[in-house]
């Protein structure tokens, strides 16, 4: 896709901007880490990920997983603007007979791959799908997003253990690194660092960026491509509630919507 | 012919014969290959078989995502870990996306023996009839397990079928047809009616013959798929004769007489007793001497049965 990084930018504030919409109107739901991962999700839906919204079934696509999936709401956007549903659909969120729930459910939502919510998931998961990949000789990529509080659950390390061991260089995860998670800091909440080590020490390539940063995210992606015969943890530094003044860095925008008033001052920021 | 077989041995042969008219089976287990058998599968088709050590959460989470690219995924280990250990990614990566995953597991109820408690799947049942979506089979045999097999890979989305470790004697005949959700009446009776599955079938049809010489005449129902359980069955017997005995190798929580209880609690009133373990866990020693302390046997089904019908 031949997007350019400024074009890109623009889809991540619409992204953003979405989101909070969203989220006043359902009332309930997680702006935090829906705002840090972002940028992220724009660059794969926009830019790397082969994929078509005509076609969410075609079997040579690009996968993505958010195994974060309380930060639905981004992705849900990034679906309505690719051109999966329409936006009105995303005023529904969390609304009682809604296809959009408020975390994924592949039974609802037209476009994703799994559904999710209970955090430590979406890792095996997407190692299943890389492993049917090289199995099938395609050469699909999958992308999976995960929470740095979610790296806490032993599941996403048996699942990072199981790709290294079966070399699914075609997994590419992501780690939404914004140092907060529901009860304060991670590092206070439960140490996860030094966390590139223990990438690297489960037999992973792995990564630092800016995960805010459009470009390293992208020169990211590129680097994860070219490696061969082990799978790429990108560890994305973020600012949670990226993009809303107020809500940078506050552990308490984790799980509650915005009001109507905190929503105003948002979308004119954004 | 053989008088007995292991379930386990029968799933190992199944796999490697529909491996051949599935080549979209993938199978995976949890380091009990060489116990579960599925390494015979393994042997004839190494590409198709992935072993994921001793994770069985990350298992079942690979295979939902190698059901969601149009695998046939058919994932093992011992019951405890298959049901227990992994219940949740079971109920969320599983069942609640409706996945084409088979979870086929063996060395279920006391069967396992010596390892004792830790080893021994009691409450698997209760939990996988929990779940929305999933089908829960407990072959009677060897012959039931193959059938129940096949139409597991014909029939799309979850299934939890229940193995043991010992040979179960053989029950049914060549011509046995598999229904799903059809509970099968392997002897007519109207005074009383044992409902069972697996190993306690053979015990039932024990307890069945003790009673014919006191002149009770016994029905006895094995009811292989307790989800969805054949409601049908249960009623006609309970309006058909005096008591309804459930007997299982099971805790008697929520399994089999659970769910025979549930059916009867909402149609039809008839006295009913649960025979199967009493809510306490396993220990270590023979399988048979586990099955006389729980008294899951002939002697004390017909037991069961003198006394709900005095």
């Amino acid at each position: 896709m031949k997007r350019t990084v400024k074009e890109l930018k623009e889809i991540a504030r619409e992204i953003r901007i979405l989101i909070i919409k969203m989220l006043t109107k359902a009332g309930s739901g997680h702006p935090g880490g829906s705002l840090s991962v972002a940028d992220l999700v724009t660059a794969l839906y926009f830019k790397v990920m082969k994929h078509d919204p005509m076609n969410p079934k075609w079997p040579d696509r690009d996968r993505f997983i958010l195994s974060k999936g309380h930060c639905v709401p981004a992705q849900y956007a990034a679906l309505a603007l690719s051109g999966y549903f329409d936006q009105e659909l995303l005023m529904t969120l969390r609304k009682f007979n809604s296809s959009l729930q408020g975390h994924p459910d592949m039974t609802k939502t037209v476009g994703l791959e799994i559904s999710s919510g209970s955090l430590g998931q979406g890792l095996s998961v997407g190692g299943g799908i890389a492993l049917a990949g090289k199995y099938d000789r395609k050469d699909y990529r999958v992308y999976v997003i995960l929470g740095d509080g979610e790296v806490q659950e032993g599941q996403v390390w048996e699942a990072a253990m199981s790709a290294a061991h079966y070399k699914l260089d075609n997994l590419c995860a992501f780690l939404d690194y914004n140092k907060l998670q529901i009860d304060g800091k991670v590092e206070e909440v439960m140490n996860i660092n030094p966390i590139s080590d223990k990438w690297r020490a489960f037999g992973w390539h792995s990564i630092e960026i800016d995960g805010n940063k459009m470009e390293e995210v992208l020169k990211a992606c590129q680097e994860a491509k070219e490696i061969k015969n082990k799978p790429t943890m990108i560890i994305a530094h973020t600012v949670k509630g990226k993009g809303v003044s107020f809500m940078e860095g506050m552990v308490n925008y984790h799980g509650v919507a915005p009001t109507s008033e905190e929503c105003e001052r948002a979308l004119k920021e954004l | 012919m053989d008088k007995e077989v292991a379930t386990r041995d029968v799933y190992g042969k199944t796999l490697q014969k529909i491996g051949s008219q599935y080549p979209n089976i993938i199978v995976l287990d949890a380091d009990c290959s060489s116990s579960t058998r599925t390494s015979w599968f393994a042997r004839d088709y190494p590409e198709r078989f992935f072993n994921l050590g001793i994770a069985e959460a990350n298992m079942m989470g690979m295979a939902a995502g190698l059901a969601t690219c149009g695998k046939i995924v058919f994932a093992s280990t011992f019951a405890i870990f298959g049901s227990a250990r992994c219940f949740e990614q079971v109920r969320d990566s599983i069942c609640w996306t409706n996945l084409n995953v088979k979870i086929v597991v063996t060395h279920a109820g006391l069967s396992v023996g010596e390892d004792g408690a830790s080893h021994q799947a009691i409450e698997d049942v209760t939990l996988m009839r929990s779940l929305p979506n999933m089908t829960v089979i407990v072959p009677v045999d060897g012959i039931e397990t193959e059938r129940a097999i096949i139409k597991a890979v014909e029939t799309s989305g979850p299934f939890y079928i229940r193995l043991g470790r010992a040979k179960f004697p053989i029950v049914l005949k060549e011509d046995y047809q598999f229904q799903i959700g059809k509970a099968v009446t392997l002897r007519e009776g109207n005074d009383v009616t044992i409902i069972a599955v697996g190993l306690m079938i053979s015990e039932s049809l024990k307890a069945a013959l003790i009673l014919e010489k006191e002149g009770i005449s016994t029905r006895v129902i094995n009811m292989s798929t307790i989800k969805p359980i054949d409601k049908e069955v249960i009623i006609k017997a309970a309006q058909e004769t005096k008591a309804i005995i459930t007997a299982e190798e099971h805790t008697v929580i929520g399994g089999l007489g659970g769910a025979v209880a549930e059916v009867l609690g909402e149609s039809v009133s008839v006295p009913m007793r649960r025979i199967g373990i009493p809510d306490v866990f396993g220990f270590s020693a023979t399988p048979n001497e586990l099955l006389e302390y729980f008294k899951l046997t002939g002697l004390h089904i017909a037991q069961t049965v003198r006394e709900v019908l005095s």
